[in-house]
């Protein structure tokens, strides 16, 4: 019923010989917010960032097996990394504006970037939109010459996220966006991923299970069989299902707070 | 129950004189060997100072900054040709070691992996502990082999002491390039943008006080430099401004045959030197204040 946007198939990632994420196959809906959970260290992380092909930036790390978007093989010998990550965008655990610049030229950064001219009232049209949509405008809109580095860790974070989808992604990844922010932030940020998902598709890291379950469609539970072993997809489903009642032990376990 | 298990006695007391006249002893005695110590090494710096300030002043008039030393013997003349050789050799010598400085570490930070970029380090490291006079020597047989023996210019110098100063360059733009997070560079792959243009807008930007304040320190190391120019650009009395013939004088220079050379009225040579170098000083110092001003306009700009 529901479009594909993302579709794994036994996808692996490597760092050097290490292997961290094994065999993992999901799709991915579109215009929807997909969930990962999982105890530290099982690869959610690693599993994220192999999605825009932001893990081979990492010195000796390595993928095997395909991802599709609209039936095209990110991984395929022709594909340009950096027109994949165009389309898939990304927000990071601790909120990274650039220090260098404005908030209106953090917003920017990526369309300036990516092509090299853009006219001032189109670029205008840009920041509006972007904070806008990030629930930002009415915090900044006087003071968008002002650094980026100055706002709250929140306000950071949604900037980042503004940022990200200046660039109009079809989809954008998120690796635990709440974990360096208050729980007002929080909400703020998980209000904004329900009113993304009209037009991106969203995939969420989180270690907060109740985060999860509130805001996300569908959860994909991770967890690895003990240290240095790979991390794999364990239990994947809509989330009210994976919450109430969930197919396997493990995943019944760790949501009940049994560990992890 | 808790508070039990941890053995806490009922009061604590705050004020243990024993123990408090014990750390305060011990704290009085650090802080008058540090302070001792400190006026020690100060002591030659603020002395050099003073002597220089004293004896260079008296020469340090109108007609030391607009003459040169050409016809003149015992008193007056001046130092402009050797500030013009200072300021051109400098100049050139900036112009080719800080983009060879500058692309070096962006190399070796940002690209450089394996055999190649180790055995570029290793030869940065070596370089680094290269004297002088041997850089000298080696601009010196260079342009001997082309021009043929003992042809002295500018650019010879220029060329010893880009040997010099680029070692410097590099090791302080790489030091300031890996100060940049990685975060940003991942922030902006993310954005879709390329490496390299993450690297000139994004990368560079960030790192560029401190890569402006490390060109300074550079200049700061060779405009002092006396051996390797007084064997390939020479000494001259003389005002030239072309870097590409003839000898070019240059303040160190000065000083030294100031010194060296003394005619009749030799105290008129000496004060001539002493100001000669009240200007050297007095350049690195304005150049130490300015690299420090550059700084703070080209740092990454946070709250307020
Ligand atoms: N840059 C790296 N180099 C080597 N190993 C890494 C790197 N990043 C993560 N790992 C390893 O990969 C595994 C998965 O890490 P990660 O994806 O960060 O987990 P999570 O996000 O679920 O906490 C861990 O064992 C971790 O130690
Ligand atoms: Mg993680």
């Amino acid at each position: 019923m529901t479009a594909t946007a993302l579709k794994t198939h036994s996808l692996s990632a490597y760092y050097g010989d290490f292997l961290a994420v094994a065999d993992v196959s999901m799709t991915i809906d579109q215009r929807s917010i997909t969930a990962l959970i999982g105890p530290s260290g099982c690869g959610k992380s690693t599993f994220l960032r192999t999605l825009n092909r932001m893990h081979e930036v990492i010195p000796h790390a390595r993928v095997t097996g395909e991802i599709t978007l609209a039936g095209e093989n990110l991984y395929d010998p022709g594909v340009d990394p950096v027109l994949v990550r165009q389309r898939i965008g990304m927000v990071f655990q601790r909120p990274n504006p650039f220090p260098t610049m404005s908030i209106r030229d953090n917003v920017l950064a990526g369309v300036k970037l990516q092509r090299s001219r853009l006219p001032r009232s189109e670029a205008d049209d840009v920041v509006e939109q972007s904070l806008r949509s990030a629930n930002l405008w009415i915090e900044v809109r006087d003071r968008l010459g002002k650094p980026g580095a100055g706002l709250s860790g929140g306000q950071q974070q949604r900037l980042c996220i503004a940022r990200a989808i200046a660039v109009q992604p079809d989809i954008l990844l998120m690796d635990e966006p709440c974990s360096a922010l208050d729980p007002i932030s929080t909400l703020a940020i998980e209000e904004l991923m329900l009113e993304l998902k009209s037009t991106y598709t969203v995939v969420i890291v989180t270690h907060n299970m109740q985060q999860a379950a509130r805001v996300s469609d569908k959860t994909g539970f991770f967890n690895l069989a003990a240290v240095r072993e790979p991390g794999r997809l364990v239990e994947y489903a809509d989330t009210t299902t994976m919450f109430s009642k969930p197919k396997k032990k493990e995943t019944a376990d760790y949501i009940a707070g049994r560990f992890g | 129950m808790a508070t039990i298990a941890l053995g806490l006695p009922a009061t604590i007391s705050l004020t243990r004189d024993h123990v408090r006249r014990g750390r305060r002893v011990k704290n009085q005695v650090a802080t008058i060997g540090v302070v001792s110590v400190f006026t020690l090494a100060l002591l030659p710096l603020v002395s050099v100072l003073w002597t220089v300030l004293t004896r260079g002043l008296a020469r340090f008039d109108g007609e030391f900054f607009t003459n040169s030393m050409r016809g003149v013997l015992g008193e007056g003349g001046g130092a402009i040709h050797a500030i013009t050789g200072t300021a051109l050799i400098t100049g050139a010598t900036v112009i080719m070691s800080v983009p060879i400085g500058l692309l070096t570490a962006i190399y070796l930070v940002e690209y450089g992996k394996g055999p190649f970029a180790r055995a570029v380090t290793f030869l940065v490291d070596v370089m680094t502990g290269i004297p002088s006079i041997v850089a000298g020597l080696f601009a010196y047989a260079v342009f001997s082999m082309i021009l043929g023996p003992g042809v002295r210019s500018g650019v010879a110098g220029a060329i010893a002491l880009t040997l010099l100063m680029t070692p410097v360059v590099i090791r302080s733009c790489e030091e300031m390039l890996r100060l940049v997070p990685q975060d940003l560079r991942e922030a902006s792959y993310a954005l879709g943008v390329s490496k390299h243009r993450t690297i000139r807008k994004i990368v560079l930007p960030t790192a560029m006080s401190g890569i402006v304040s490390g060109v300074m320190i550079g200049i700061a190391r060779v405009v002092g430099e006396t051996a390797p120019l007084l064997l390939v650009a020479g000494f001259t009395d003389s005002m030239n401004t072309n870097l590409f013939s003839d000898r070019m004088s240059t303040l160190p220079v000065f000083i030294y045959s100031q010194w060296a050379n003394k005619g009749v009225n030799a105290a008129a040579y000496d004060n001539r030197a002493w100001t000669a170098a009240l200007v050297l000083i007095a350049f690195v110092l304005s150049l130490n204040l300015l690299s420090r001003l550059v700084a703070r306009v080209f740092s990454p700009k946070v709250s307020r």
